[in-house]
């Protein structure tokens, strides 16, 4: 946990402070709409079809047991009673009034939370490795560096109205769990060949209208320079940056239309004027960041123990959610646990404020108080002592968040689509719970192993679509809702995009033709733990194309 | 339009003079960059300050040369939400370090004057006057700031952990004074 001191506080009282007599001058008319709108986004306040939406920080996907009690209480009391967790580890309320905002905020700023720049044309929530502090392959917790960049670009004096949004993800592992090469700005701390550790620096991926794969601007940068080097990218692209077109305003388009080595050129001279100066990093720094962040007191326990392994042998259900649902920690006698929020038929995502609540009471009596956020939609309780996981198990079985379907087809990744966004061609919701009723056999789920399908309600694809092995975009034509299919996409340390299958398809259909691409790649796969993803690369999409489209 | 500086109302000295107007000689004047850069010649020996115009399109680099015969410096927001000369005048303080007035001009809203003042504006051309007359409660409103970028007012500030490391170079949370 990262533990706010006074400094922390003080701010984000002053910030709702100064939402309260915001939102008071835009009910009393004093503030245009057109001039509230930037203000109340930079706060996480939407407006979608039916009501105001609120989307809290997570910052790095870490939660203390208090701040879940609280976010459930918000639901309970303001909202109706549910959450939604996003893919950028935020959490949205999606029924609240603009006349309540203050007082939610005022309850949130009490659990330091809040919803700053969670929206807008400025930088947002930095988000990271779910499983930062914990994953036995990284070289050191991402968080603390989340955490300083999160304080640098807080209320930015010059980054604030940047052309667009602007996000920013780190990783500090072997394997990428943090999608930081579809990100403005990716981040990947490794060593060099001299055992330093310090950044590679990716800028301009992303997805959406234009989707971009990021270039590597810098393969090794000191640690002490990240502040000087992150803030000269986003001077260079602040001048820079289209403003003309919303659609040509990322920086993704800045690098494109410069190309890589020429942006890259520019902001190592801006560089070189400011990386001595004032944002150099010291370890006195470094050490007073990493200061307020509390691990857990472990215990000296052995891995495997009996309790564990007697379990796992006669109850064939536990050990099912065992495989599926409990990875290694880095230390001894510990796991890291991901609860489902994605059970058959329900939308991805969402937690009521009861599970909230025991969500809560199992971390304080199971994980030190803590619970991540994962970007997959799904909860993670990430100090779990082995020997308890059966009777943990039992307990998460009870709130329906023990479905054993992490990582496999029907742990979908859905935007909110037509249900809630105002931007929606389509509906994404609906479709996600479809095929969890049709992928519903837990059995056929694991044979088909590792398979990501991201959905998308509009071209603006904040269910990463692209990115999934099986991506799913709505569309409008004639003013029906209609669906393009991509296989092959992946988010990680290999990131691609996905490739196009052929003519979208009616929404009627768009769960036959997922079962036929399913029933395909099991066909064509050379090897039963050939991943799907594997098998798209080796053949391509055509022999896919041949056998779904020949039945239609 | 009200000007802000210092945190209160003032007259505005300055006279904005278009491309083709006369000049007198000892009238305080602010005028379009390319007559400045045209005419840099012509103004080495004007008794009236002299200030200009920039574009937020145009790189701020070009402007270095002059600084040092200019009293006024205006940035331009075309609209609130375009936010190039925030890092035009960190520019000019920082690496040019321009001590001169630096005015903001466009559409200057209230709740942009506290990022604007730390970016090193020290004048606003304020759109609003009810806005204008709340400027000083509205730079007070945050005690506390995490970047180390306030160039115009330094001195103004401590720092967090000055205490634990003499010499050290990142200060990322500072509190007003
Ligand atoms: S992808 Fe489109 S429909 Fe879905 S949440 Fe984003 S903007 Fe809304």
């Amino acid at each position: 946990m990262y533990v706010y001191d006074d400094f922390d506080r003080t701010l984000v009282d002053e910030r709702v402070n100064e939402f309260r007599d915001q939102v008071a001058r835009r009910l009393s008319g004093e503030l245009t709409e057109d001039e509230f709108k930037p203000l109340r986004l930079m706060n996480g306040v939407y407006l979608q079809l039916h009501a105001y939406m609120l989307r809290v920080a997570i910052p790095y996907g870490t939660l203390s047991s208090e701040q879940l009690r609280t976010l459930a209480h918000i639901a309970r009391r303001y909202d109706r009673d549910y959450g939604h967790f996003t893919t950028r580890q935020n959490l949205q309320f999606n029924w609240i009034k603009l006349s309540d905002l203050p007082d939610v905020m005022a309850d949130l700023a009490k659990a330091g939370l809040h919803g700053m720049q969670t929206s807008g044309n400025c930088v947002r929530n930095v988000t990271t490795d779910q499983w930062g502090g914990v994953a036995p392959d990284e070289i050191e917790d991402p968080r603390i560096w989340a955490e300083i960049l999160r304080q640098h670009s807080t209320m930015h004096p010059e980054f604030t109205y940047l052309p667009r949004k602007f996000k920013i993800a780190i990783t500090a592992a072997a394997h990428d769990r943090a999608a930081v090469r579809v990100h403005d700005i990716g981040l990947r701390l490794h060593k060099n060949g001299a055992g330093e550790s310090g950044f590679e620096v990716v800028v301009g991926g992303g997805l959406g209208r234009t989707p971009f794969v990021g270039k590597t601007i810098k393969p090794f940068l000191p640690k002490r320079d990240l502040l000087s080097y992150v803030e000269a990218i986003l001077r260079v692209y602040n001048q820079y940056g289209r403003r003309d077109n919303i659609y040509k305003a990322r920086i993704k388009i800045l690098v494109h239309e410069m190309g890589a080595e020429k942006f890259g050129a520019e902001v190592d001279a801006e560089w070189q004027n400011i990386k001595d100066g004032a944002l150099a990093i010291d370890l006195a720094f470094i050490a007073d960041i990493a200061s307020r962040f509390r691990y857990p007191k472990y215990e000296n326990l052995a891995n495997e123990p009996p309790a564990l392994t007697q379990v796992r042998s006669r109850n064939s259900r536990f050990d099912t959610w065992f495989r599926n649902s409990v990875t290694p920690h880095k230390q001894r006698g510990y796991a890291i646990v991901t609860l489902s929020l994605k059970p058959e038929g329900a939308p991805p995502g969402d937690a009521t404020s009861e599970q909230m609540d025991a969500i809560a009471s199992l971390a304080d009596r199971y994980s030190f108080s803590e619970i991540r956020v994962a970007h997959e939609q799904n909860l993670v309780l990430p100090h779990v002592a082995q020997r308890d996981l059966p009777v943990l198990w039992e307990q998460l079985e009870k709130i329906g968040v023990a479905t054993p379907n992490v990582g496999l087809v029907s742990d979908i990744i859905a935007c909110p689509g037509l249900d809630y966004c105002s931007l929606a061609n389509t509906r994404s919701i609906p479709v996600a719970q479809e095929l969890t009723r049709r992928f519903k056999n837990l059995g056929t789920q694991r044979e088909l192993g590792r398979l990501h399908i991201n959905i998308s309600g509009c071209i603006n694809a904040c269910g990463h679509h692209h990115v999934g092995h099986i991506g799913i975009l709505g569309v409008e034509k004639n003013g029906q809702e209609f669906f393009q299919i991509t296989l092959g996409g992946r988010a990680d340390e290999k990131a691609e995009l996905g490739c196009l299958l052929g003519p979208a398809v009616p929404y009627a259909e768009v769960a036959d033709v997922i079962e036929d691409v399913v029933a395909a790649y099991v066909e064509l796969r050379d090897q039963p733990n050939e991943l799907f993803v594997d098998t798209v690369k080796r053949i391509g999409v055509e022999p896919f194309k041949e056998r779904v489209y020949a039945a239609r | 339009m009200p000007l802000v500086k210092n945190g209160a109302v003032v007259e505005d000295r300055f006279t904005r003079v278009l491309d083709d107007a006369a000049i007198v000689d000892d009238v305080p004047v602010i005028m379009p960059a390319a007559r400045l850069l045209a005419d840099v010649g012509d103004l080495a020996g004007r008794r009236g300050a002299t200030g200009v115009l920039w574009p937020n399109d145009r790189d701020i680099s070009q402007l270095a040369p002059h600084l040092d015969r200019l009293a006024l410096v205006a940035l331009d927001f075309p609209n609130f939400r375009d936010g190039r000369a925030y890092s035009q005048a960190r520019i000019l303080r920082e690496r040019y370090n321009y001590r001169g007035e630096l005015r903001a001009t466009g559409q200057v809203l209230r709740d942009q004057f506290l990022l604007l003042h730390r970016a090193g504006f020290d004048s606003f051309e304020v759109s609003k006057p009810a806005d204008a007359s709340a400027f000083a409660e509205t730079i007070a409103r945050y005690s506390v700031v995490y970047q180390p970028a306030d160039a115009g007012t330094p001195a103004a500030l401590r720092r967090r952990n000055a205490s634990s490391k003499a010499g050290a170079r990142v200060h990322l949370r500072e509190h007003d004074a």
